[in-house]
Order: structure tokens, then sequence, then C-alpha cells
């Protein structure tokens, strides 16, 4: 078994037996899923605007080469810079040469998954810059010392006594806060942050083509402030966060708010187009775009994965996934959790390493049942699997077992072999210790349905 | 009306009565019915665990055993739905002719064929208890089965349905998942059968016993006040 493996063992069985991490989790969810049965009342015709959703990231994504260039032609006419990176390190080297030369001490940041794929914020810290986490799910993980756990929540898994703990250990806040006075509380706090930044650090929700802008969403207006106080403002995001059009937020916008949070619209939609020109009175000097690769165009190259890369990260399959719901975020011990990111991370850090995540999966369809866009994820966690098995990940028993399954499938005689009695204990021999101590162990029949079928000259 | 009977592996051995029940609701509809003794299994579990090819042989020999144009129906919505739905994939290598030959394959769920194919609604069938039910993801994200087994289910006198609120949830079985993540399908499970009998049921009935065994293992080994049964045998009973 793989170390990584042999860590999500661990970790599942202890968090699928913790009935107080049950408890807050399903909580948590319960809430995000009435939000969501209320909110997508909204769409007229859902299922119309997942196909027209799915149809426009289809068409982008076969022509990402050509949207890209778009993007970076426009982009840079209006004199923003476009980064191109394959791979974390040259993020990372980006990232601090630009604030070498600006001279940055500090940099404030909202909510960005891909800066966590590549550890920027260590990273940054072990080169003296300090950064600051603005989004307040993100602070309070920031503060923990905790990778987010969930892509849209990433505090979800801590109540508010246990936040307000957070903060009072860590903040000097007076004990108990409220969480109206934990906000209170933080927004001072990071005012002042805001004020003293040199670099505004962003995600990207949509990269825009046609126009060659960037389009941040969130609820809490602290990306704003990101852009607008530091002088410099870097944008980081992967390759397949682009969209033909501005005129696809249309769509786009609604179907992310609504499978995120259950809202109509998220509460702040920003475009942000470029730097501050001459005759423009805010705005920071200088923008950055920088456009990670880091394994997406693995999945790019596999014809049936691809389309794991329309994904617009609204986390809605983590929320109605139950094996989400019983290990929580943490488990899978990788960026992106949940169904996605079972389905993705073997492409993005190893097949070897992060197999188990696709058999990981009772494949009960929900995710792909809620998937905005589409993505069949519980097929590709199943072709994940076939993949596995080709590239020979499989133990030899398990492949001695699958050969003498096709023998008795292919022969009637072979399964009405020995009596019940004999399979019972076979069966136990094989599978008492996998099958566990919390669940006892079904009962072959004397006979077979076949054997009695014949008996009863039907 | 004729009708081929596809009994999947894990009925054939471990609960053939249910099988028998099936037939005995088909029969009381008014249908002949017809059992190819040479079948096996659809080939699920070897796609499931990802030996695609291991499946295509038993795939074949599924479209060899059941040829022909009657209604092909079994008591399990996952193993219609996987011939439904991916048998056009896995066969797709085997030359066109046998591509089209699946997909004229009619095949039925057992709640889905009495209600869209005989139209029948009460099946005369009476049980007394108070039950839930659950969706087994085959029948309902497979298959898109969520009115049949209700409809037929509120005909049974004695019956007292309760609609749980987690009835779409995944019961924690999937195939080898219950081995290789035994935790999690355990806690899945529990929460199934801890919120059936929180709802006041006695019996949880569903289209699928591979979901019933897993939750009859759970409930067994901790002796609680719960049963599972089989939507065959609930409309068996008179
Ligand atoms: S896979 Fe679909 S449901 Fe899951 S995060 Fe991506 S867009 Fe949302």
């Amino acid at each position: 078994m793989h170390e990584q493996e042999k860590l999500f063992q661990e970790e599942s069985r202890v968090k699928a037996t913790d009935l107080e991490h049950r408890r807050k989790i399903n909580y948590s969810l319960m809430q995000s899923d009435l939000a969501f049965q209320k909110g997508k009342n909204a769409f007229p015709d859902l299922e119309s605007a997942r196909k027209r959703a799915k149809n426009i990231k289809w068409e982008t994504i076969e022509h990402l080469n050509k949207y890209l260039l778009e993007f970076e032609k426009k982009f840079t006419e209006r004199g923003g810079k476009v980064i191109w990176a394959e791979n974390p390190q040259q993020v990372l080297d980006a990232v601090l040469q630009i604030c070498k030369q600006k001279q940055a001490k500090s940099v404030v940041k909202s909510k960005s998954m891909v800066t966590e794929e590549i550890h920027l914020n260590p990273f940054l810290s072990r080169h003296g810059i300090e950064v600051v986490e603005t989004d307040l799910g993100e602070y309070i993980q920031q503060l923990s010392g905790e990778a987010p756990y969930h892509m849209v929540a990433p505090s979800m898994h801590k109540s508010r006594e246990e936040v307000a703990r957070l903060f009072h250990d860590k903040l000097n806040a007076p004990p108990g806060l409220a969480p109206e006075e934990l906000t209170l509380f933080t927004r001072q706090i990071l005012r002042q942050k805001y004020v003293d930044a040199d670099i505004g650090i962003t995600g990207v929700n949509f990269l825009l083509a046609d126009i060659g802008a960037v389009a941040v969403t969130e609820n809490e207006g602290n990306a704003r402030l990101c852009t607008s106080f530091p002088k410099t403002h870097i944008a980081i995001t992967g390759i397949e966060k682009i969209l033909p059009s501005v005129n696809d937020l249309a769509l786009f916008w609604p179907l992310l708010a609504t499978h995120g949070s259950g809202q109509q619209v998220t509460v702040y939609n920003t475009i942000f187009s470029g730097a501050r020109k001459e005759n423009e009175t805010d705005g920071p000097e200088d923008m950055y775009v920088i456009l990670l690769d880091n394994g997406r165009t693995n999945i790019l190259a596999d014809v049936t994965a691809r389309e794991s890369l329309f994904c617009i990260r609204c986390g809605a399959c983590l929320n109605v996934c139950p094996v989400f719901k019983n290990i929580g975020g943490h488990t899978y011990n990788a960026t992106y959790g949940g169904p996605i990111g079972s389905v993705i991370t073997p492409y993005l850090s190893g097949l070897k390493s992060y197999k188990h995540l696709s058999y990981a999966s009772s494949l009960c369809g929900v995710c792909t049942q809620v998937c905005p866009v589409h993505i069949n994820l519980h097929e590709l966690l199943l072709y994940n699997r076939n993949k596995s098995v080709k590239a020979h990940c499989g133990s030899r028993s398990e492949k001695i077992g699958w050969l003498l399954w096709k023998k008795a499938c292919l022969n009637r005689a072979m399964m009405n072999m020995t009596n019940g009695r004999i399979k019972n204990f076979m069966i136990k021999l094989l599978f008492r210790k996998s099958w566990g101590d919390n669940r006892s162990l079904p009962d072959f029949a004397p006979k077979t349905f076949n054997e009695l079928w014949k008996a009863t000259g039907q | 009306m004729h009708v081929n009977l596809f009994i999947p592996c894990f009925v054939d051995q471990l609960y053939p009565q249910t099988a028998f029940n099936m037939i005995k609701v088909l029969k009381k509809a008014g249908c002949t019915v017809h059992y190819n003794t040479e079948q096996t299994c659809c080939g699920q579990p070897a796609y499931n665990a990802g030996y695609w090819d291991e499946c295509r042989s038993v795939a074949e020999k599924f479209v060899h055993d059941f040829e022909g144009n009657q209604y092909i129906v079994a008591p399990s919505g996952s193993c219609i739905g996987f011939v439904r739905n991916y048998y056009g994939k896995i066969l797709e290598n085997d030359g066109h002719e046998k591509e089209m030959r699946h997909q004229q394959l009619p095949v039925y769920e057992f709640t889905e064929f009495l209600i869209t194919v005989l139209n029948v609604e009460d099946i005369g069938a009476a049980f007394k208890a108070s039950a839930v039910y659950h969706d087994a993801c085959g029948a309902l994200r497979e298959c898109g089965i969520k009115e049949a087994p209700r409809k037929l289910l509120r005909h049974v006198k004695g019956l007292q349905l309760i609609e749980a609120p987690d009835c779409e949830v995944c019961c924690g079985f999937g195939g080898t998942f219950a081995v290789k993540f035994e935790p999690i399908s355990i806690g899945m499970g529990e929460q199934k059968v801890l919120n059936a009998i929180e709802m006041g049921a006695e019996y949880i009935i569903s289209t699928d016993l591979s979901c019933l065994l897993h939750l009859d293992g759970y409930i067994r080994k901790h002796k609680l006040a719960l049963k599972t049964i089989h939507i065959a045998d609930v409309l068996s009973a008179t």
C-alpha cells in the first residue's frame, strides 16, 4: 500500500468514527444544501443552463491555446503582464522576483486555491515577507496553521466557539466573541494590513479572453481591498479558468453563486482589466496575471478526463458527497478534496500516490447529478480505476481474483458448485477482516436460485 | 406479457427467495416468465474495480444469453442501470453490430417494469408494518426510478410508508468500496440505519439487495430493532 493511501486509511477511520465531527459537518452541509435547494429555483430552467455551461466550457477547453493567447494579447495591449508557469516553482520564483523588484515587505491575499496548490504562503514567509489572508475563512485557517478544509468554505469544520477560542489564543481577542464581533475584530486588524501592504494577490474565478480581463467573485469585499490599496496586483490562476467572452458571465456568475452558496449572485463581482491608466484615479500601478499549468495539460492530453477541466470550483460536489461528509476535507491530503479532487489529483500529483482516491467512492453519482457544468464525476472515477489497473497499480492477488471471477461468470456450472455452507465458510475466510467488526456477513442460501429453478422443473 | 428473467449473481447466490417472490408478483400481474439457466452476471463488479477487459467478456456473455426481444426484468436497479448505461461503452470495440444489439436490450428494473410497461399500481399485496423507502443509487440515478416503487408501496394494505429526508443518500455499500474503505462505508450505513429508526420505521424497503445486504449486516451486528426487506418480498406478501 502506498504511503498516501495508508495515511488516507488511517485518517478516514478517525474521522468517520468521530461523532462530533460528523455532527458539525452534517449540520454545516445541511445549511449549504438548504440554501442551494432554495437558490436553484431562481433558474427557470437549470438543466438547460447547465448544458449551455458545459458546451461553452467544452468549446473553450478544446481550443484552450487559442483562448489563452487571445487573453494574453488583449491583456498585454493594455499594459498588463502575463507570466506563464509550468510548475509551482516557476510561480514562486516569479512572485518572489516581483516582490524583490517592488521591495515588498507585506502581501495581502484574497482567496485562491491555486496558491494553496503551490504553497505560496510558507514560501513567502521563508523569504521574510508577511502574508495575510483576508477572506475570513482563510484567515481563520491561516491562524490555526491548517490548509483550507473545503474549497469554498475553508473553515466550515470549526464551530463558532472554536473560532472564538482561536482568536483569543492567537490575537488576544476578548474571550467568547460572537460571530459578528469576531468579524468586526478581524476587520479592524485587516484594514491596517490593506493600507500597509505592498502587493495584493488574488485568485481568479474566470479569465475573460475577448476583453483580456480577470473576473473575481467574493462575498466580503476583501478582494477589492486587496487590489485597490497595494500598488501591485498579482492574480494567479490555473489555465483552465478561461471563458471566451465577458458575456458568458451572465450565465457563469449565477451558476457559480447558486452552486457555491445558494445565492443568486455573489455580493461582489469585479472585473480587473489591468493597471491604472494615466487619466484614471485609482487601481494598482502594475498588474500581473500568472497562468499555471501544474499537471493540467496532463488532463488535457487525456480525451476522456479532459472534461474535468470544465470545473468552476463551486464546491457543490463536495457539499453533497456522502464520503466527504464522513471523512471531511483534510483526509484527502490534497489541495482539492471531494469528488472533483479525487478525479484530478492523480493527474496533478501522480497516479501511484493518489489512485486510492478514485476507489474511495461508493459511486452513488450524486456529484454528477449536481455539477453545474455536467462533469461526469463518478464515471471519471471509474475511468481512473481502469487507468490504474492498466498502469499495473493493482496487486497480483487482485488480478488473479478478477481472473477467477471471470472464469466463474463465464461458466454457469461453476457458480452452482458446492453448497451454501461451504460458500459461507469461504466468504468468512476471505472477507471476515475487511468486512469489519461492525457488520455481520450475509448468508449464502443452501442452493442457488438457478439450482432451485431447475429442481422445481419450471 | 412474456418476461425474460435476469437474476443477478448475488441474488442468485444469497437471496433466491426474493427472486421467487418477484416471479410470483409478475405472474399475478399476468406475465409468463422465462429463465435462461446459463445466465450469470452483468459484469458490473469487474467494471467498477477497473478490470474492464474481464468485464467485457462477461458482458458479451450476457448479451448472448439475453438475445431476443423479450422484456428483461431484474430485481436490481444497479444491474439494470449498468446494462443500460455502460454496455455501449464496454462493447463499442466489438464492432457495430454487437453494439446495436445491446442497445436493443429491453432491460427493466422490476418496479419500473410493473409501472411503466404493465401499468399496474395495485398488486393486491398486504404487509402490516411501518417502513422507510431507500432510493438505491443505481435505481435512482442510473435508471431514474423515483415514483414507481412508491406508487406500488402506497397500494400495499397495512403498510405505513414514511418518507425519510435522507431517502436519496447513499447507504455506503458501493461494492468493493464496502471492504476497501470499511470505516467510511460503515459511517454511511450507520447513519442510514439510525435515521430510519428515528423515523419510527420497522423496515427499510428498497429495490436493491446490495444496499440491503450491507445495512442488514450493520443492523444484525448491533442487534437493532429494524429489518430490511426487498420490495418484491413486500409486494408478494398477502
Ligand atoms: S466538479 Fe462541478 S460540482 Fe464539483 S466543484 Fe467543479 S464545477 Fe463544482
